[in-house]
């Protein structure tokens, strides 16, 4: 065995590359098995951040289609329910700008709405309930349909399917439970000579 | 002397005490309408048990709590139901929500009250349900519906009680006042307290050393009750419920946790009165003190107020200045809120109103811009890092409020005291908070959406599957059927109908022969009936059964003629 490393050095040596190679090329393989990773999984990131209203303002027949075209390069100001909120943070994740919503698509709406039945009107057709992209209206052929506001996302598609025009988007109910604190205003810009007295917000009691 | 712990940060603010408390407590006549909300408490809202127009005596149930964090709430004086609907109420928000508006009779007349003067007798059960009945919430600011605080769960045996006689915030004297003029009552409902948490073997009333007579007119009382008063200096904010466990025991309540977790419940002095009332006297909550003050009102003292009452009724029983006011706050000047109207009514967590003039409190300066000063810091007695929230906040950086602990904020205000800036920081922290929940909320929503989504496709795909596996089956077995037919024409297929229907045709012997059986065989039949009837007769049967057995044999002839007829036209 020495003896023939001493005689023929070269081969040898390309025997134990050989060798070398096979056994790292099996262990790289191996684990690329072992360790594979199902799907993309920055398609799940930006799916993640969409809104999950599944209306297809975007043009995609949902919100995971889109994030699909996302991972693939499509524009990321598409989607009008997310919002400029929703741009920012998959511009953030995908470390490209941020740019304004996209207004083909529709604008961006200031209140939440939710579907809302006027149920004496309904003639039970279940048009609206195949059109639900979330299972959210109840209801059986030729009887009266309702919509369960709680997992409604506003999404509108079932305002068009229905032939008699009973369905409307009501804004979302807010009570004392759903207030925000507002934001007082950022301090940007003014200078010690700007201030009136007096005038300013009788906010909270500081 | 009971050793104490030092809290960090906190304030130094004038304290305003005394204005309120040259006089003892008072009561006011009662108001042409009370106003109860149905939440005053934290929890879901009660839900209203009366109708419009039903009459109620005072400390009648007039709503039921809905669910377990929740309290019941009593007429507050005998009289009519005149109004259910929303009104503006005690919140930070203006905004409305359900009242129940009661117009006064005047008479003030109680239902049937009964007390339990052996409660050391009364299982604690007993003693939380008619704290539950009661209505009894937190009176010291928060609301916290009393009987779930003391009902912690036998995984978590208490063996300290805290009750918080701390008040803290300027200007405030209620419980101060109901010290100096009711702590007998007060020992008794603490006696209470301790009876139903099991007797733990630490009961502290943490009091601050500016109350010296009101520690007097406690010491008395809890001689050999085992009973502490620990007094410790006046700082801002001494109150909070973590900041005084820590202040007594040394304790520091993790985040996250609720002093349960550690063996401790602190209850407010005002509501260990209320469950005394409630025990001892079967009161339910009424009424609370509440401390009346600012410059605005010539009167300042502290009042036994009726639950309901209008915040306008009170200050024009203390001479309001309207002129004179810059707001009107409901609690005290560090966490209060200014009301939006003054026809706001008075609830259940409502310690103080305070009517400052614009000299005492004069109006926010515009904020400026943040110098990195860092009094904030110093000040903020949460250790919690008030500047870089700050900037956080303004950023919208959600990620990093929470990591800077930003949930752990008590709101006290001390950093917006101290900031030479006026910068509004505690404004800034609250609508992070709400923003944070927001968002978090949609995150759920959004997740289930997504879920409902793609169990939506899922079984729409395979409703597809299965339709197209029933159109395969189909096809298939049409095809089998053309395999195994026999590949005739369709003259053939005419000519095997024909020779079936032939096969089914008779000759006219055969049918004649048919005809000839039945006529045969109705003969038969008759000569039988006949033969029947005979035998009747002779044995002497009923009258009865002798008709019966005479129709059957003119049945018989009947169908007899019948299919004679029948041959006849058959051999024609």
């Amino acid at each position: 065995m020495l003896e023939f490393i001493f005689q023929n050095p070269i081969i040898s040596a390309l025997i134990a590359l050989a060798g070398l190679g096979l056994i790292f090329g099996a262990l790289l393989g191996f684990a690329a098995e072992k360790f594979k990773i199902e799907g993309d999984p920055v398609i799940d990131q930006i799916d993640s951040l969409l809104p999950q209203t599944q209306c297809g303002q975007c043009g995609f027949p949902g919100c995971r289609p889109y994030a699909e075209s996302i991972a693939e390069g499509d524009a990321i100001n598409k989607c009008p329910p997310g919002g400029q909120s929703t741009i920012n943070a998959i511009a953030n994740l995908l470390d490209v700008p941020a740019p304004e919503l996209d207004q083909e698509h529709g604008e961006e709406a200031d209140v939440k709405t939710v579907a809302y039945i006027r149920e004496d009107e309904c003639i039970g057709c279940t048009k609206c309930i195949q059109a639900c992209p979330v299972d959210a209206i109840l209801g059986a052929a030729k009887l009266m349909h309702t919509v369960i506001a709680d997992e409604c996302t506003g999404c509108d598609l079932c305002v068009e399917p229905c032939p008699v025009d009973c369905i409307d988007m009501l804004p979302v109910a807010t009570g004392i439970n759903q207030w925000q604190w507002p934001a007082p205003p950022t301090v940007n810009g003014l200078i010690a000579t700007d201030r009136t007295h007096g005038s300013s917000s009788h906010g909270g009691a500081v | 002397m009971r050793q104490t712990w030092v809290t960090p940060g906190g304030v130094h603010p004038p304290e305003n005490k005394h204005q309120s408390l040259t006089q003892p407590i008072g009561t006011l006549p009662i108001p042409e309408k009370l106003v109860v909300p149905l939440g005053q408490h934290i929890g879901a809202p009660a839900i209203a048990c009366v109708k419009l127009g039903d009459k109620v005596l005072k400390g009648q149930k007039i709503a039921d709590p809905a669910g377990t964090v929740s309290a019941a709430i009593h007429a507050p004086t005998s009289g009519i139901i005149s109004a259910i609907e929303a009104r503006p109420i005690a919140h930070s928000s203006g905004m409305e929500a359900l009242c129940i508006e009661i117009t006064p009779d005047g008479k003030d007349q109680w239902i049937d009250l009964s007390g339990i003067a052996d409660f050391e007798h009364t299982t604690p059960e007993a003693l939380l349900s008619i704290i539950t009945n009661a209505g009894i919430a937190g009176m010291g600011g928060a609301g916290f519906p009393t009987a779930v605080k003391l009902n912690p769960g036998f995984q978590r045996p208490i063996d300290t009680l805290i009750v918080n006689a701390t008040e803290c915030e300027p200007y405030i004297t209620a419980d101060d006042s109901l010290i100096r003029e009711r702590a007998e009552e007060i020992i008794e409902g603490i006696r209470i307290l301790s009876h139903i948490l099991g007797n733990p073997s630490n009961i502290l009333i943490g009091i601050e050393d500016n109350k010296p007579e009101a520690i007097k007119a406690l010491e008395p009382h809890t001689l050999d009750t085992g009973i502490n008063v620990v007094s410790f200096p006046t700082k801002y904010p001494s109150g909070g419920e973590k900041q005084l466990i820590y202040i007594l025991t040394g304790q520091e309540l993790p985040s996250g946790q609720i002093p349960a977790d550690i063996g401790v419940v602190c209850v407010n002095i005002g509501t260990t009165y209320a469950i005394k009332r409630a025990v001892v006297e079967g009161e339910p909550l009424v009424s609370r003190v509440t401390t009346m003050t600012g410059e605005a009102c010539e009167i300042n003292r502290n009042y036994d107020v009726l639950i309901g009452t209008p915040v306008s009724h009170m200050l024009e029983h203390n001479k309001f200045n309207a002129e004179k006011c810059s707001r009107v706050i409901m609690g005290g000047p560090m966490m209060g809120f200014s009301l939006t109207s003054k026809d706001i009514p008075i609830v259940k967590t409502s310690n103080c109103i305070l009517a400052p003039s614009v000299e005492e409190i004069p109006h926010n300066e515009p904020a400026q811009p943040c110098i990195r000063c860092g009094m904030c810091a110093e000040a903020c007695p949460v250790s919690l890092l008030p500047q870089q929230l700050f900037w956080y906040s303004q950023a919208k950086d959600h990620e990093r409020l929470q990591s800077h602990n930003l949930f752990d904020c008590i709101e006290c205000g001390a950093c917006s005291y101290v900031c030479p800036s006026n910068i509004p920081l505690v404004q800034h922290y609250r609508s992070s908070k709400s923003d944070i929940k927001k968002a978090e909320e949609e995150n759920i929503k959004s997740a289930q959406a997504r879920e409902r989504f793609e169990f939506r496709q899922q079984r729409m795909e395979q409703a597809e599957k299965e339709r197209e596996a029933k159109r395969a089956a189909r096809r298939e077995a049409a095809l089998e059927a053309k395999k195994t037919a026999s590949p005739n024409s369709a003259a053939d297929i005419i000519a095997a109908a024909q020779a079936r229907t032939a096969a089914k045709q008779m000759s006219p012997e055969q049918e004649q022969a048919k005809l000839q059986r039945a006529v045969s065989s109705a003969e038969m039949r008759v000569q039988k009936a006949q033969d029947k009837l005979d035998a009747a007769v002779a044995s002497e049967e009923s009258d009865e059964k002798l008709k019966i057995l005479s129709a059957a044999l003119s049945g018989a002839q009947q169908k007899l003629e019948k299919a004679k007829v029948r041959l006849a036209e058959q051999s024609n």
